[in-house]
């Protein structure tokens, strides 16, 4: 029975030097095949004594699991190797670029519009939107602004053929459709296109406005300051910026003052703002003993130009890619 | 307005920088958009009076001149033609600084030249070169140029809001700044000239309301071509104001110091008195500015017994105007109300110094005054007599009280402001306030024509307080949620979904050519602008396509050879009650995808973007019904259809378009109702099927012209219930396929709800399909 000892420690010895699967196998067959070394002593067990039997066959088995075990870690090995080398074969260059579609993207004002938006709503604000195609009413005589009142002369309006329509000359006109259509508490802001005759370097005929409006009993006009100081920091992720309030004047609010922000050594001009006029509340049916509140517009384009550093306005409106890409 | 700040100092001069006084009025609410220096920088140029000229011994064009600068005797070479003995000009001492030029001791053609003798160019004063400037006889040897000339004055451009008229004038910019800054004010009423003759004009004012003052003076034996003073000349230009002559220099100089336009006749031409009424339909009038105007029942005139003379508050006639040769005239000076005036301008197409002021309202307290102050003037600069002053006074506009609510002013600007400090700031301003208990009673004065109610009293508070000095704070606001619509997607989101889909946002112009609209949308009539800025930015868009043709197109000739692009944005039907619906649009050209390895490249087709929809739709489904589009090819254009509602267009760009519109390949797009994109449905849930699916192809030719929208409708709805979902994976045309059809291929999904399908119900359920597609189509089935 010390063969056996001699058996398993000689295949253990032969199976651990094959690398081929097929060869294993084969080698596999020269002890568990029909006439392998150790199926023959498995078939030498009938002839021993009946009391013998057990221990014996006992011991070949010992045998053989070991056999089978050297035999399954050499199969593993095999495998393993193989493996690895299809896997090296099958690598790629990783540096290769992508395939498929590419990426759109949003227009420079539409992230700024976007992210007014946000800014507001996280505040409770809705938003609103009106007509571009406006009357005379909407856009002038409701917001305080008779004809012939020579405010009307700082808009240079786009007039329709027909004579009884114009393009809205800012985004005020949603506010009184808006408190048309609400009752107080309102918190709204209104974005959109407006239209003024103008056209140079730092106008275009066609730009973006931001209307914003907060009607309660006590919003006043620390309120209006509070509220926009607060805007144009988190605007520009910037708690040192500077704003500054001009006193103005439109027709739709009073007081009225210009927002100037800290740019460089010095300041630039980036909304308008006020208190509500009482005669536009009373226009709307606005009890404005009750109510009061402030309105405010932003010029979109201007805040885009300089939160993105872009120094020309017309860029905006060419719409030319190389430009446009950049803010993809 | 432009002014100058010497001007204004001697009205009222706070002991405050230029900066400061700018800044001071700025956040008064008088916007100072500039401060300019009158004059550019130079030093050491003093008043020289030219003793001797001699001609320079080697050049004929130069004089050598001997010069008293004040000090020893000074010999400097001039080649100015006008120079002559007892000229008195500027001189430029050696070491002085000109703009652009360093005055230094040198020899010109072998004479030393102790200095420069100047013109006005050469002292950056004006553009005058065409010799030295003549300061005059009266002018001090030896003194500075600069202080001469008041060229240290700085020039202040203000931008007065609307409401401020009152601040169109020295005086009343002097005013703003007494009040602002404290300061005392030194304007002196104008005193009454005593007439010296006792004819008096005949004035009939007709238009009462128009009109509710009107004085006027005749001034005879003036000598209308006397110079004008030099520091009158000075002070309107620097206000922008050309000199022109005595007269109108005097008008121009009074409406620049107390804000009140003045005209005056030619009293020759003025038959039988003034009369003051609303023009008669046929009347004519030639202005000053040469133009002719058709009047109608809304101008107000004056007018002789005759005539029109003037166009009343906003600019004289030509035939009565003052000329060298007037010797006697009638000043007026008058009060026209803001309304008739108002607008004025914009429907003329021009304005003037004098209907801007009306307009925005001129003080009728000083009407008289202004009078007086321009005779004096006159008399000054022209001589002549004076007559006495002839007025007509109607209903002048009120000034009523106005009451200030101490708690109101405090509720609306959000800050205490105590009653002393109100009633100084109204004191300040003009308003005569009073206390009473709570409230603050104030009555504006003649000039402020902008305090009629409670706010305007607070706005005054507020920024003579300064803006600068009231707190910031946030709001208290009830922290209620907003409501979000699940079933709403937000403009943003179409957006970003586009975005991803390689689309690249472009902004349009709304206005767009005519012929785009006929071209993209067979629309002959757009919605069409009075004033467009140009004229192929002349009709308001009906569609999307134009813009994105032009932007691809401009895209294009940059050399992109793959251009996507989309617009969210509001079209303008012209329709009844003039529909504004937003769309939004896409636009494809180019390679299907961007130039890569592995992947051939095609051109983007009709397919691709109907993908890009479909993706933007989901999970919404929608139809193609093929029709003909103006902008599109008429084979490839289809209308998207979604619930059985047109919601927008899908197509390839008509070739002919492609050729006008330059560009090289026709682009695929698509514009759709942008509520079609907003609207989503609420996810359901429906039970998963429990028993499995099988799929068997089949394939068939069929005739051209049927659609595979209408084969698969037709196997849903006659086809076996079983049957799932029928998913194309094949078209196929040629070899093998006979002339006139196609080939192709479904792929058919087959499920029970109940049980595991058999083999046997698959293949049944296959044979029944078959034969629909033969009986219906006599599909071959391959």
């Amino acid at each position: 029975m010390q063969d056996l000892e001699k058996l398993v420690a000689e295949a253990t010895a032969l199976f651990a030097g094959i690398d081929d699967a097929d060869a294993l196998e084969q080698a596999k067959a020269r002890y568990l095949g029909k006439s392998g070394a150790l199926t023959e002593l498995l078939k030498g067990l009938g002839k021993l004594p009946a009391a013998e039997k057990p221990a014996a066959g006992a011991r070949i088995n010992v045998a053989k699991q070991a056999l089978e075990q050297a035999l399954n870690e050499q199969r593993e090995r095999i495998a393993e190797r193989a493996l690895e080398s299809r896997l090296s074969e099958e690598s790629i260059d990783v540096s290769l670029p992508g395939r498929g579609r590419s990426m759109g993207g949003l227009h420079p004002v539409s992230r700024t519009m976007e992210r007014i938006e946000q800014l507001f709503r996280s505040i409770g604000f809705d938003v609103a939107d009106g007509p571009e195609i406006e009357t005379d009413f909407y856009n002038f005589t409701a917001l305080n602004q008779p004809e012939n009142h020579p405010a009307r002369s700082m808009h240079d309006t786009f007039y329709l053929a027909d004579g009884k329509h114009l393009l809205r000359t800012h985004t005020s006109p949603i506010q009184i459709r808006y408190m048309e259509k609400n009752q107080p508490p309102i918190r709204v802001i209104a974005p959109g296109r407006v239209y003024r005759v103008d056209s140079d370097a730092t106008h275009s005929p066609m730009f973006h406005q931001v209307e914003g409006l907060w009607i309660d009993e006590q919003i006043s006009f620390a309120h209006l300051k509070g509220v926009l100081v607060d805007f144009f920091r988190r605007f520009f992720e910037d708690d040192r910026l500077q704003i500054r309030f001009r006193p103005s004047f439109f027709p739709f609010t009073e007081p009225s003052a210009e927002i100037d922000m800290s740019f460089g050594d010095g300041w630039l001009e980036v909304g308008g703002c006020g208190m509500v006029h009482p005669n536009v509340l009373r226009n709307v049916n606005i009890d404005s003993e009750r109510y009061q509140g402030f309105a405010f517009g932003l010029g979109p384009d201007r805040l885009t130009m300089l939160r993105y550093g872009v120094n020309d306005l017309r860029l905006f409106y060419e719409n030319d890619l190389r430009f446009l890409k950049q803010f993809v | 307005m432009k002014l100058s700040e010497y001007w204004l100092r001697e009205l009222v001069d706070p002991a405050l920088s230029t900066a400061q006084l700018a800044d001071l009025l700025t956040f008064g609410g008088i916007e100072v958009e500039a401060v300019e220096p009158a004059a550019p920088a130079f030093d050491r140029v003093v008043v020289a009076e030219v003793l001797s000229v001699e001609k320079h011994p080697q050049a004929d064009r130069l004089n050598v001149c001997q010069v008293n600068a004040g000090a020893a005797p000074l010999t400097i070479v001039c080649g100015a033609p006008n120079v002559r003995a007892g000229m008195r000009v500027p001189a430029a001492l050696v070491g002085a600084q000109l703009p652009g030029m360093e005055i230094k001791l040198a020899k010109v053609r072998g004479v030393e030249s102790q200095g420069m003798l100047c013109s006005a160019t050469e002292l950056g004063l004006s553009e005058d070169a065409s010799g030295l400037l003549d300061l005059g006889a009266d002018v001090t040897i030896g003194a500075s140029v600069r202080e001469l000339l008041d060229l240290d004055d700085q020039i202040l451009t203000t931008k007065p809001t609307p409401n401020r008229g009152d601040c169109l004038s020295l005086l009343g910019m002097a005013r703003e700044v007494a009040a602002l800054s404290g300061a005392t004010i030194k304007w002196m009423t104008p005193a009454a000239v005593a007439p010296a003759h006792e004819v008096r004009i005949g004035i009939t004012v007709e238009a009462t309301a128009d009109c509710p003052r009107y004085c006027g003076r005749v001034i005879r034996g003036v000598n209308a071509s006397a110079a004008t003073p030099e520091w009158m000349v000075r002070r309107l230009s620097r206000s922008g104001i050309r000199s022109i002559s005595a007269i109108v220099d005097v008008t121009n100089y009074v409406l620049l110091e107390m804000g009140q336009p003045l005209h005056a006749f030619d009293a020759a031409k003025v038959k039988g008195g003034i009369h003051v009424r609303r023009s008669r339909a046929g009347e004519k009038i030639v202005l000053l500015n040469g133009s002719t105007l058709e009047l109608t029942p809304k101008h107000l005139v004056i007018a002789d017994e005759h005539q029109p003379l003037a166009l009343a508050g906003i600019m004289g006639g030509e035939y009565s105007g003052v000329t060298g040769t007037t010797t006697e005239i009638i000043l007026e000076s008058a009060f026209f109300t803001p309304d008739v005036v108002a607008g004025k301008s914009r429907e003329l197409g021009f304005g003037s110094d004098s209907s801007y002021r009306f307009e925005r309202g001129v003080d009728f307290a000083a009407t008289q005054t202004a009078m007086e102050r321009a005779t004096q003037l006159i008399l000054q600069l022209c001589g002549g007599q004076p007559g006495p002053v002839c007025e007509v006074l109607g209903t002048l506009p009120l000034r009523n009280k106005v009451t200030l609510r101490l708690a109101r002013a405090q509720r609306v600007l959000g800050f205490p402001i105590n009653a002393e400090k109100a009633l100084e700031i109204l004191q300040k301003l003009g308003c005569q306030p009073q206390l009473n208990d709570d409230r603050i009673e104030a009555t504006p004065p003649s000039h402020r024509f902008d305090i009629t109610i409670e706010e305007d009293l607070i706005e005054e508070l507020a920024r003579v307080y300064g803006y600068a000095n009231i707190p910031a704070q946030l709001p208290p606001a009830p922290a209620a949620l907003q409501p979000i619509a699940e079933t709403r997607r937000s403009p943003a989101m179409v957006r970003r979904a586009l975005a991803t889909l390689d689309y690249q946002e472009v902004v349009t112009y709304s206005f767009v050519d005519r012929a785009w609209e006929a071209d993209f949308c067979s629309n002959t009539d757009p919605v069409t602008l009075a004033n467009p800025i140009a004229s192929q930015m002349s009709v308001m868009r009906s569609s999307l396509i134009g813009g994105l043709v032009q932007a691809v197109a401009f895209n294009s000739s940059h050399k992109q050879s793959r251009v996507r692009l989309f617009e969210i944005g509001r079209c303008f039907i012209n329709a009844e009650g003039l529909p504004q619906p937003w769309r939004v649009a896409a636009m494809a050209f180019g390679a299907a995808t961007p130039m890569q390895w592995g992947q051939s490249e095609r051109p983007v087709d009709f397919f691709d973007i109907k993908a890009d929809l479909e993706i933007l739709l989901a999970p919404q489904a929608f139809s193609l019904r093929a029709q003909e589009h103006p902008a599109l090819h008429p084979g490839k254009s289809a209308v998207i259809v979604i619930d059985g509602q047109d919601a927008g267009w899908i197509g390839e760009l008509h070739p002919r378009w492609q050729r006008k519109y330059d560009l090289p390949a026709a682009p695929v797009l698509f514009e759709i109702d942008l509520q079609a994109l907003e609207r989503r449905t609420l996810p359901g849930y429906h039970e998963i099927a429990k028993f499995p699916a099988i799929r068997r192809d089949l394939a068939a030719e069929f005739d051209e012209n049927v659609q595979f929208d209408a084969i698969s409708t037709e196997l849903r709805r006659n086809g076996p219930a079983i049957l799932k979902d029928v998913t194309l994976f094949d078209l196929y045309r040629g070899k093998g396929v006979q002339e006139g059809k196609k080939s192709l291929a479904f792929s058919v999904l087959l499920q029970d709800t109940q049980k595991t399908l058999t083999d046997a119900e698959a293949e049944k359920a296959v044979a029944e399909l078959r034969r629909i597609l033969q009986e219906k189509y006599h599909a071959k089935l391959r």
